[in-house]
């Protein structure tokens, strides 16, 4: 392993920038003449339109266009789409209701636009947008997804009866109840996964610029995927055939999901730089972002575990909730259905497993994609079932995972997905010993003595990441195709351009891309520079999401370099006068083998472009190559983390008292980058375990509006944390990459929630944990008295 | 308008300004310093740590106004030239920052945490002395580390930046 190459923790290529204050982000972008935009946002969670009055705020200083709805409409521009179709199980397509980017005649959440002012300054922008008139003819609402299906319940969108989206299903019913009928023992529980708020620490924003001499946009903004974006706007929306659009990702700061959607706000923007002939930007404020960003999860779940006598799984059987909120988000109906349905097996061999999902829409705002998507919340099912099935039966609830973990593969699980690989025991038994699980009951007895409640679980999650092969996600609904591309651009003295389709956004692709190529053209690493985010610059690209960058992104680099490598050495073989089979590459040289004669990477770049060793007859000049990468199956990274915890009986509060996580990612090109990430994922996990919740109210106020409201981790919640890897690599993938964007935020919530419950003695409480839900479920037992 | 004068990384800054301007906004658009940044809207991200007469302020909860006569320190002031600053070095060196978005303001508080706890700077006084900065990417795990390099490394710098300090 080279000190640059795969393998290696190399110091990020990235961080000079940011360290110094120079990083570029959205709201950096300032452009001569811009004006801002200022969005009026319906307060109230359900209401009819009944009258705009815009003149007041078009006659105060600086405004240059005041815009509502109806102008939208007036200039036809498409609704806002989802692009993953669900058919219902009686074959019936979901109920996509029309998502203007503002409302026309009804809003349907607290925050939902209205109109736009767009005006010099965003002090003018602010201060118009609060003498637009807006009279409303207000709505009952409904924000629980448990209450949205009945019959009682306000009505939303007309092509939606009973609020409902689609009733979707996966496995076999008949099997799985004759399973739980059989079954000697059957775990019950009832869950609900708690909606969060994402949270990057850089708002959305958008700065969109007409140029009228080329009638072309470009558009700076906030986003994961800069091509899906280009594609949606202009096929969808209609702002702009593709080639008279540009859309530039700048240095976006954090995701996690949330800036993976076509929004209404970068819409308006691009719309309103026509209609004004000026650049319009806009940055959201925070309370704003928690009104209009996508939030994610917000399940409520039914399941059903059966278990033979010998502690084996013999079915599973879940019924679902989803709220998709308001309207539906671009990816929102791939999240509660094919990236969880297909997750339930977990990392068990389970003969028989059937699930329902019903989505419905509720006065909230849309839910899509965060963090893990789908599979928290199918892992959150699975491992709380498995802790409370052993404690039922009274196993060691290590023991009953050993019990029933997939050993042989390929693994054809009965919900889809064909695991590849993986040893799931050795995840588990390194975690165990790295956490002391031997020694839990002497730390529990010293804990009581001190009067605290010690309690310690584990969650063995399975995901499904590298998404995903385009030809089975199309059988599933996709709308589009999932692969990556890359393209190699050597330059003549020898360095190197990359550009990707991924996109980075905290993740240090600039430095793991860059080991790939220097481990693989033996070169430095300073001598290549990886380009992305930019539809002017990456001919096309998928983007950064599911934990894909690594496993298809690079994947799709790796497969460009083949081809680089296959014109260089012909290249090699003209300037060194011998048989191209006789070429060797190697440590960054071309050598004819058994012999001295060689030349360096960067001479057989130069001669590809002077082009004097040989004749245009026989070969191309230049050294270029480019690839797309289909990946042929999901990758799978398992493993197991293991929370203790101590609970304080007289407060509830709840200290996570250690941290070990041992995971399963395949490949590792940068172990410190990979660390960072798994840090990043479990403290996620832990927010949504112990303090996180988007609360509405139930007239859908939204009643966690800020950072004061809507509690996120800070450095003192947390403890330091042990992370660890097992390697089986990816045979599905060149590079044996499985991903790891997500695994923390995927399998903490079960580890802490089994953890706090094997503490308190009880299965009786609900995410997030906080101090007063935990003295409350003590209260309930009884126990808080006696402790 | 009201004119303000004050220093900004040593340059002097004479502005005349809406008296509602936040320092940061002077910062981020009067000055174009935009490595300052603005997270959230309650002074609870930290974001947009600044010095202000070498003490940590959150630049979002200062009116300009408040500033005047004052010495002001933005991340794009902490370096000595082209010579890193040792905080922003550990930084680096521990893969203490992903996006980089809360980076400025993170680097900026431990600086002001050193000044006053020193140099030996254990985990819990690291993550108490956190408390108003935020961040999404990390879980605080290589930044608790980060800070603690970095005091250590302020404690052997060069003389040219203790003298500068």
């Amino acid at each position: 392993m080279s000190a640059t190459g795969v393998g290696a923790s190399v110091r990020r290529m990235e961080d000079f920038r940011f360290i110094t204050g120079r990083g570029r982000y959205t709201d950096d972008i300032a452009r001569p003449g811009q004006a801002c935009a200022a969005f009026v946002r319906s307060p109230h969670a359900h209401a009819t339109i009944d009258r705009i009055e815009t003149g007041a705020a078009a006659a105060m200083p600086g405004v240059c266009a005041v815009l509502t709805g109806a102008d939208l409409a007036a200039d036809k521009l498409g609704p806002l789409i989802c692009g993953w179709m669900i058919h219902s199980k009686d074959g019936s397509p979901m109920k996509m209701a029309a998502h203007p980017a503002l409302a026309l005649g009804r809003v349907y959440h607290a925050g939902d636009p209205v109109a736009v002012v767009i005006a010099d300054s965003y002090a003018q922008a602010h201060e118009a947008a609060e003498k637009v008139e807006v009279t409303y003819g207000e709505l009952p609402a409904v924000v629980d997804p448990a209450e949205a299906q009945s019959t009682n319940a306000p009505q939303l969108h007309e092509v939606a009866p009973r609020n409902t989206i689609f009733e979707w299903h996966l496995g076999d019913a008949q099997a799985t109840d004759a399973a739980l009928k059989s079954a000697k023992h059957v775990t019950r529980l009832e869950l609900r996964n708690n909606r969060l708020a994402p949270n990057a620490i850089e708002p959305r924003a958008a700065v969109a610029e007409f140029d009228a001499g080329n009638d072309a946009f470009t558009l700076w903004y906030t986003t994961q995927n800069p091509h899906l974006a280009r594609l949606v706007l202009s096929a969808f929306i209609g702002i702009a055939p593709e080639h008279k659009l540009r859309v530039i990702a700048p240095d976006v700061g954090g995701a996690f999901g949330s800036k993976i959607f076509i929004y209404p706000e970068e819409v308006v923007c691009l719309w309103a730089a026509r209609k004004t002939g000026r650049p319009v930007k806009w940055v959201a404020e925070r309370s704003e972002a928690f009104l209009s960003d996508a939030h994610g999860r917000d399940h409520v779940t039914r399941a059903e575990m059966g278990l033979d006598a010998n502690g084996k799984i013999v079915g599973l059987r879940v019924k679902t909730i989803a709220n998709l909120g308001a309207y539906m988000s671009t990816f929102s109906s791939s999240v509660p259905t094919y990236l969880y349905g297909t997750l339930l097996s977990g990392q068990y061999d389970i003969p028989a497993i059937y699930c329902e999902v019903d989505a419905v829409y509720t006065n909230t705002a849309p839910v899509d994609a965060y963090r893990g998507a789908g599979r928290p919340e199918a892992t959150y099912v699975v491992e709380r079932l498995m802790e409370v099935s052993a404690r039922e039966m009274g196993l060691d609830p290590a023991e009953l995972r050993r019990r029933n973990f997939i050993k042989t593969f390929p693994h054809q699980t009965p919900v889809i997905m064909a695991y590849d690989c993986g040893d799931y025991p050795a995840s588990l038994e390194r975690a165990l010993e790295l956490a002391g699980y031997n020694s839990l009951n002497e730390r529990k007895q010293e804990a009581a003595r001190r009067g605290r409640l010690r309690g310690l679980g584990l969650s063995t999650y399975i995901e499904a990441c590298g998404i995903a092969p385009s030809q089975a996600v199309g059988s599933l609904g996709a709308g589009v195709g999932l692969w990556e591309s890359a393209e190699v651009r050597v330059n003549p003295t020898g360095t190197v351009e990359v550009l990707t389709g991924s996109h980075s956004h905290g993740q240090g692709h600039e430095t793991t891309f860059a080991q790939l190529v220097s481990e693989r053209l033996g070169i430095p690493i300073e001598s290549i520079a990886i380009v992305h985010g930019d539809t002017d610059k990456v001919q096309f690209g998928m983007g950064t999401y599911g934990s894909r960058s690594a496993a298809v992104g690079m994947s799709a680099i790796a497969k460009a370099l083949d081809k680089v490598e296959a014109k260089a050495k012909k290249v090699a073989a003209h300037m060194l006068e011998a048989a191209e089979a006789d070429i060797v590459f190697e440590d960054g040289r071309f050598t004819v083998a058994g012999t001295d004669k060689s030349a360096a990477f960067g001479e057989v770049a130069l001669n590809a472009y002077i082009a004097h060793k040989f004749s245009g007859a026989h070969l191309e000049p230049g050294l270029k190559e480019g690839s797309f990468y289909d990946p042929t199956n999901f990758t799978f990274p398992a493993g197991c983390h293991v929370c203790e915890v101590e609970v304080d009986p007289e407060t509830g509060e709840t200290d996570i008292v250690g941290w070990t996580a041992v995971d399963d990612f395949g490949v590792i090109i940068n172990p410190m980058i990979v660390e960072g990430q798994v840090h990043g994922g479990i403290v996620q996990g832990i927010g949504q375990a112990l303090m996180e919740h988007v609360v509405y109210d139930a007239q859908g106020q939204l009643v966690t509006g800020s950072l004061t409201d809507y509690a996120l981790p800070r450095a003192e919640d947390l403890p330091p944390l042990i992370v660890d890897t097992t390697v089986t690599p990816c045979p599905s993938n060149p590079l044996g990459i499985k991903g790891c964007g997500e695994a923390g935020a995927i399998a903490a919530p079960a580890a802490v929630m089994n953890a706090i419950t094997d503490a308190i003695g009880t299965e009786d409480l609900a995410m997030p944990a906080t101090p007063q839900a935990v003295w409350a479920a003590l209260a309930r037992t009884g126990r808080r008295e006696a402790a | 308008m009201p004119t303000v004068s004050l220093t900004v990384n040593g340059n002097p800054v004479h502005a005349d300004i809406d008296p509602r301007t936040l320092l940061v906004q002077l910062l981020r658009e009067n000055l174009r310093l935009t490595g300052t940044r603005v997270g959230c809207d309650t002074s609870q991200c930290g974001s947009c740590v600044v010095h202000m007469d070498g003490k940590a302020v959150k630049s979002c909860t200062v009116l300009t106004l408040q500033a005047e006569g004052t010495a002001i320190t933005t991340i794009e002031g902490l370096a000595l030239g082209e010579t890193l600053h040792p905080m922003q070095q550990a930084f680096r060196d521990n893969h203490g920052l992903q996006c980089g978005f809360c980076t400025s303001g993170m680097i900026m508080t431990a600086v002001d945490m050193v000044r006053r706890k020193g140099h030996a700077l254990d985990d819990h006084t690291i993550r108490r002395e956190l408390e108003g900065n935020l961040c999404r990417c990390t879980g605080y795990h290589n930044i608790v580390k980060s800070i603690a390099a970095g005091a250590r490394a302020m404690e052997s710098a060069d003389p040219l930046r203790r003298a500068a300090e």
